[in-house]
């Protein structure tokens, strides 16, 4: 069985990916600082406010978050990633996200080879079903089929 | 969006491909926050979050490069964020290898900004709206800021309208001239969806109160009740200090990009509660809360006894007030606890035109923190800790936000002062 969700998107794109969850805020910049340099080559996160994701790699996967927070650095720092091939696949918001968020995907969609796909407005519900690992399809009109 | 006679030429092309890139770009975002139209920037200065010339922010620079290629140079002159190290700093020398490598753009991103018209070479400070440096806009400005502690300060402490633009958009927001309008530029996105009743035996420090602030509102507008109490009803330089600290910190946790104070702040002193929304919620702050958000803080040091190596203050930059205040506070923990010098190598951070008044106007203070340990330095402590080696430091600070970002080890500012003097806590 798969369970959809339907939101709204921001930048499109077609995705499947495998999921990465944060139930709190993702801070972008504690979490990508290094991410893409010979520090951090594999994009593993390292905000070790968030015990949830810290550690793990973030590399084409799917995160879905409810926003993110922290320094205005953030829309940056994800493109950034995304040049350097350790972005995230696509966000999945359940809220409406946030400026830095969406910074982040604009640039990529219009200034990058690897733009990450971004839809929101997934609702509280997509958070509290959707599990680490599981294997998520993004559509063009912002369907969100998760795997069980 | 509905674009004017001006930005539809940009959009046809006229004025080259890069701009009309640097446009699209702008409805794109502008567009994802239902904003209908762009607003002209009206603020005499910008200010850039790019102050590091990071290894792992190559594809900033290369960005950069294409745009003053393609003539999409900002209309406006601007400061940005502080350098991540600075020669007069002391380093070990495996350090300083470790910097030459990692901030190996700062030279390549320096020629860059020289180039996009930054202020002066003293323009690197995350608090560019310190009267020594200048960049203060005014009530009702429309900016296209970034740097999350000056976002909020400019929105909340001066009045002006800025939403919390990520780096590179903020630069092309100030070479198109034009942000959309949307949210924290709207009268209806500075309303307050909280209201936030500080009842505390006695002011809490900024940093905390802040940080408990952003825990709960996130990125919600709060309305802070109780604090004239202590802070009375006009914004002195202590007060601004105090917002400063405490806004840094609420967007550290949380992303508060603008709150108002009740008496204080230029918005909630003119409106009131006029900028409540209707079923705002309430949350109060009390010690315990202020505890528990200090108890919540990780200590990821592997040795809970260690002896720090570093300690940190200013972050955002310390004004010249805070610049004298702590190197009293400092000599007057010095003299009780019966020492000479502070017990860690210490680094008071403060935008490079503020040092160099303080220096000027106050050379046996600025001498005598020489003398006693610490340095004053116009560098981010937060780009400092992206060095590996000076990360795996043991360093000790007040400030909510560096703890946030590196492994550094939160103390009260008392706290700070007691142990760096040589008392016990």
């Amino acid at each position: 069985m798969a369970r959809v969700f339907k939101g709204r998107v921001v930048v499109p794109g077609t995705v499947s990916a495998e999921a990465l969850v944060t139930h709190s805020g993702f801070n972008t910049l504690a979490n990508l600082k290094t991410a893409g340099s010979f520090l951090n080559p594999k994009g593993i996160l390292q905000d070790h406010n968030n015990p949830e994701i810290f550690g793990k790699a973030i590399p084409k996967k799917a995160l879905c978050l409810p926003e993110t927070i922290g320094s205005t650095t953030g829309g940056m720092v994800l493109y950034c990633a995304s040049c350097m091939k350790v972005g995230p696949a696509c966000m999945l918001f359940s809220k409406k996200a946030d400026t830095l968020a969406v910074a982040g995907a604009v640039l990529t969609a219009n200034w990058s080879d690897y733009p990450i796909v971004l839809v929101d407005e997934l609702g509280d519900e997509f958070l509290e079903y959707v599990k680490e690992g599981q294997m998520i399809h993004v559509s063009q009109d912002g369907t969100v089929t998760v795997e069980d | 969006m509905i674009l004017n006679e001006e930005l539809l030429s940009i959009q046809r092309g006229e004025q080259g491909v890069a701009m009309q890139k640097v446009l699209n770009t702008l409805i794109m975002y502008g567009e994802a926050f239902g904003a209908e139209r762009m607003v002209k920037i009206t603020g005499k200065m910008g200010h850039a979050v790019i102050g590091t010339g990071s290894l792992t922010w190559k594809p900033v620079f290369d960005l950069m490069e294409k745009l003053i290629d393609g003539g999409a140079i900002p209309k406006q002159s601007f400061t940005t964020d502080p350098r991540g190290i600075e020669d007069h700093v002391p380093v070990p020398l495996a350090q300083k290898a470790v910097f030459k490598l990692i901030f190996s753009n700062q030279r390549r991103m320096e020629k860059e900004w020289e180039r996009m018209g930054i202020k002066d070479k003293n323009a690197y400070t995350c608090t560019a709206y310190m009267d020594e440096v200048g960049n203060i806009p005014q009530k009702g400005d429309i900016l296209g800021w970034a740097e999350s502690s000056a976002v909020s300060y400019a929105n909340s402490v001066i009045g002006a309208r800025c939403n919390r633009n990520s780096g590179i958009l903020e630069l092309m927001s100030n070479i198109l001239g034009y942000v959309p309008e949307f949210g924290l530029l709207t009268d209806e996105g500075r309303k307050a969806d909280w209201i936030i009743v500080v009842r505390c035996n006695e002011l809490p420090e900024p940093q905390l109160l802040g940080s408990a602030i952003g825990f709960k509102c996130i990125e919600d507008v709060p309305y802070i009740k109780g604090l004239d109490k202590w802070l009375g009803a006009e914004l002195t330089q202590n007060v601004k200090d105090y917002l400063k600290d405490m806004g840094a910190a609420s967007a550290s946790n949380g992303s508060v990009g603008l709150y108002h104070v009740e008496n204080i702040t230029p918005e909630a002193v003119e409106l009131g509660e006029k900028l409540i929304k209707e079923n705002a919620k309430v949350f109060v702050i009390d010690d315990a809360e202020i505890e528990r958000v200090k108890a919540s803080y990780p200590i990821v040091w592997d040795d809970l006894n260690a002896k720090p190596d570093i300690a940190f203050a200013g972050c955002p930059h310390f004004s010249l007030e805070q610049l004298l205040d702590w190197t009293d506070r400092l000599e007057d923990g010095l003299k009780r606890n019966k020492n000479e010098k502070v017990t860690v190598d210490t680094i008071f951070c403060a935008a490079p035109d503020v040092r160099a008044r303080f220096e000027k106007e106050y050379p046996d203070k600025a001498a005598r923190l020489k003398e006693i340990g610490v340095t004053v330095s116009g560098l981010c402590p937060l780009s400092y800790t992206s060095n590996p080696l000076t990360d795996k430091s043991k360093i000790i600070t007040a400030s909510n936000k560096l703890r946030y970002y590196s492994k550094a080890r939160f103390y009260s500012e008392k706290e700070l002062v007691e142990i760096l003097t040589g008392g016990e806590i």
